[in-house]
């Protein structure tokens, strides 16, 4: 798959999709892709996610933004069957997915990354992403002995990799182990692997924390592509020009709660979203906003 | 001192039945340990399963003695399902502490009164239930040449017992470089991120801890054929760790690992007992030092002591990479 030229085709219809949308927590959306209602995880004491009703944009690039603690790595763990909520419920493409473990939901094409990067070290660049291709027959212990029954899928599974690891500028590193990677290209190889299971949904958990300068410049360009390959993007980011540079809508959560969403340009003036990032902590790209 | 003995002594061990059967045992804790970073430290456990099926069915129960190997398979799967069902879903130490509870109460199961008609308790079973399998050897005159030295029915079980390994090792082979044995290893690299890829994890855990037990219980068959009696106390947790030993002084995830391993280590056993004895016998070492009775002592000191050497110089075994065992360090 050749990278995509940089049209905004997708771009377009996303925006203008959510452009008559009301900026409120909670707006029903024209397309969801998920829809969550009353979800809940407590902590002992600590209610770390309550999201009351929360739906996505099939096909546009959404945030989720809040200061350190707010329970977005966790929504992500409840959505995508990491850990088990208290109450509440989701569906994803119309089929209620709450409960189901989640290898069956990255089947079903909702695929995360992790927050702290999950490269599988003593397993080379190529083998990583070869685990990643869905359905293959020889990882079906009765045929992993048969070699003649898998090898075919097998290399087409390999010359598809090798495209993404061309496009995602990892190629040189195809024989290396993956633990032989920097830190930047550790997460672009989480990414890459991520597409591999040819999902629907991306969710990406701080896909730029860590990443160098010029690294972050091709990640945000891989986002982007993403949409324009027609899948939709799910991430969690602290960096705000990026936020503002790639996202077409933005959900804010404090506290486990959604305190505002919309278009980044309306989100970052609210007046919710400025208490909750300066009531936690002094966010300076936030600042400069408001000024 | 009789070197031509010495000689036929360690290299007759080196490519004998305790070789093959730690070879196999180790094996099986490649496909747990080595590839999916499962800890499995009940090993003998399922060699007991394998060496009490045998025994107890053929001498106790008559059955013929292929019936009964299959029987011992099956109960090795029954061993493997019954530890992985509760504990693969946890974290990796439980496993850890089952395995080697179970591998202890098999044993004193085995060993106790209650159950002294059918297993014998701690005299364990001698019987001729090999007589189906030695009525085949065409060896029956055994091997006596300068370097190699066995019996007849020793030197069937070594010829069976290396075509078994060699099928084992080639099986095993073509699993791990599947794309089965790929998910495996990613397992052992991150349980999360396998998942993440919309892998079973548990699924995959189980077949492993199954694969490995099956051929742990092979092991226990040669044990037992090999020795014609079984006994409760040869299967403790010493068998599991000294098949540690030789997986890791070949080195883990290495599939040949095993052979190297074990070959090594019961030369070295072997050498290094007979070396002291012919010693001690000859005078070079003073009685006071080391009496004749203590040797077999010594000679473990001694293969510790170098086992230790060999983590310190070469901790990634005989076969690992070492760059490969430092990127453990990042994990
Ligand atoms: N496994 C856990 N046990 C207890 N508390 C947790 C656990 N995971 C997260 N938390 C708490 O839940 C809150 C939300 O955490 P998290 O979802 O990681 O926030 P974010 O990703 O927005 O920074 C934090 O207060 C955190 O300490
Ligand atoms: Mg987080």
């Amino acid at each position: 798959m050749p990278a995509p030229s940089h049209n905004n085709a997708r771009r377009d219809i996303a925006l203008a999709a959510l452009a008559g949308i009301t900026p409120t927590p909670g707006v029903s959306k024209p397309d969801p892709i998920i829809v969550a209602d009353n979800v809940v995880r407590k902590f002992g004491g600590l209610t770390a996610v309550n999201v009351g009703h929360l739906e996505i944009q099939r096909g546009a690039i959404t945030a989720l933004i809040g200061p350190n603690g707010a329970g977005k790595t966790t929504f992500f763990n409840l959505l995508t069957g990491f850990d088990q909520v208290d109450e509440g419920s989701w569906t994803f493409n119309g089929t209620k997915i709450s409960g189901t473990p989640p290898h069956k939901v990255a089947r079903m094409g909702m695929v995360r990354t992790f927050q702290l990067t999950k490269a599988l070290y003593r397993l080379t660049v190529i083998d990583n992403m070869l685990l990643a291709a869905t359905k293959q027959k020889g990882e079906s212990i009765l045929r992993a002995a048969l070699p003649f029954l898998w090898n075919a899928q097998e290399k087409a599974a390999t010359a598809r990799s090798e495209e993404l690891l061309t496009r995602f500028k990892l190629i040189d590193k195809r024989d290396d182990f993956a633990a032989a990677l920097s830190g930047g290209q550790r997460k672009l190889l989480e990414m890459a692997r991520a597409l591999m299971v040819e999902p629907e949904l991306v969710m990406l958990d701080e896909p730029m924390a860590g990443v160098n300068p010029a690294l972050k410049q091709s990640l945000l360009g891989h986002i982007k592509d993403l949409r324009e390959d027609g899948m939709t993007v799910l991430f969690v980011e602290h960096d705000m020009d990026m936020v503002r540079d790639i996202s077409d809508w933005v959900i804010v959560m404090a506290q486990g709660e959604i305190v505002a969403e919309g278009p980044p340009n309306v989100v970052m003036r609210d007046k919710a979203v400025i208490d909750a990032y300066l009531g936690a902590h002094h966010d300076s790209t936030l600042e400069q906003d408001r000024g | 001192m009789d070197f031509i003995f010495i000689a036929q002594q360690s290299l007759s061990a080196a490519v004998g039945v305790n070789t093959i059967i730690f070879a196999l045992a180790a094996i099986g804790l490649n496909m747990h340990f080595g590839y999916t970073g499962l800890l499995n430290f009940g090993q003998a456990g399922f060699l007991a399963v394998g060496a009490y099926s045998v025994a107890t069915l053929v001498v106790s129960f008559n059955f013929p003695l292929w019936v009964a190997l299959l029987i011992g398979i099956l109960n090795s799967i029954i061993l493997a399902l019954l530890l992985g069902l509760p504990t693969l879903r946890l974290r990796a130490d439980y496993l850890a502490i089952v395995t080697i509870a179970a591998s202890e109460i098999i044993r004193q199961v085995a060993r106790s009164a209650t159950f002294n008609k059918y297993l014998g308790g701690s005299d364990g079973i001698t019987g001729k239930f090999g007589k189906d399998f030695f009525a085949l050897n065409p060896f029956k005159s055994g091997l006596n040449t300068p370097f190699l030295r066995y019996n007849g029915n020793d030197l069937w079980v070594v010829v069976t017992g290396w075509t078994l390994v060699i099928i084992v090792l080639f099986v095993m082979w073509l699993l791990v470089r599947s794309p089965w044995g790929r998910v495996l290893k990613a397992i052992r690299e991150d349980e999360e991120a396998v998942r993440s890829l919309g892998k079973n994890v548990y699924l995959y855990k189980m077949q492993s801890l199954i694969i490995g037990g099956i051929v742990g219980s092979f092991a226990g068959f040669v044990y037992a054929l090999s020795r014609q009696s079984v006994q409760p106390d040869n299967y403790g947790t010493a068998l599991t760790f000294f098949a540690y030993t030789v997986l890791i002084l070949g080195g883990a995830a290495r599939v040949f690992a095993p052979i190297a391993g074990s070959i090594i280590f019961w030369f070295l056993l072997v050498f290094i007992e007979q070396m002291l004895r012919q010693a001690v016998s000859a005078g070079y070492i003073p009685e006071w030092l080391i009496g004749v009775n203590q040797v077999g002592q010594i000679r473990f000191m001694l293969v510790g002591l170098g086992l230790m050497m060999l983590m310190i110089f070469r901790p990634q075994g005989i076969f690992g990479d070492r760059k490969e065992l430092a990127l453990d360090a990042r994990a």
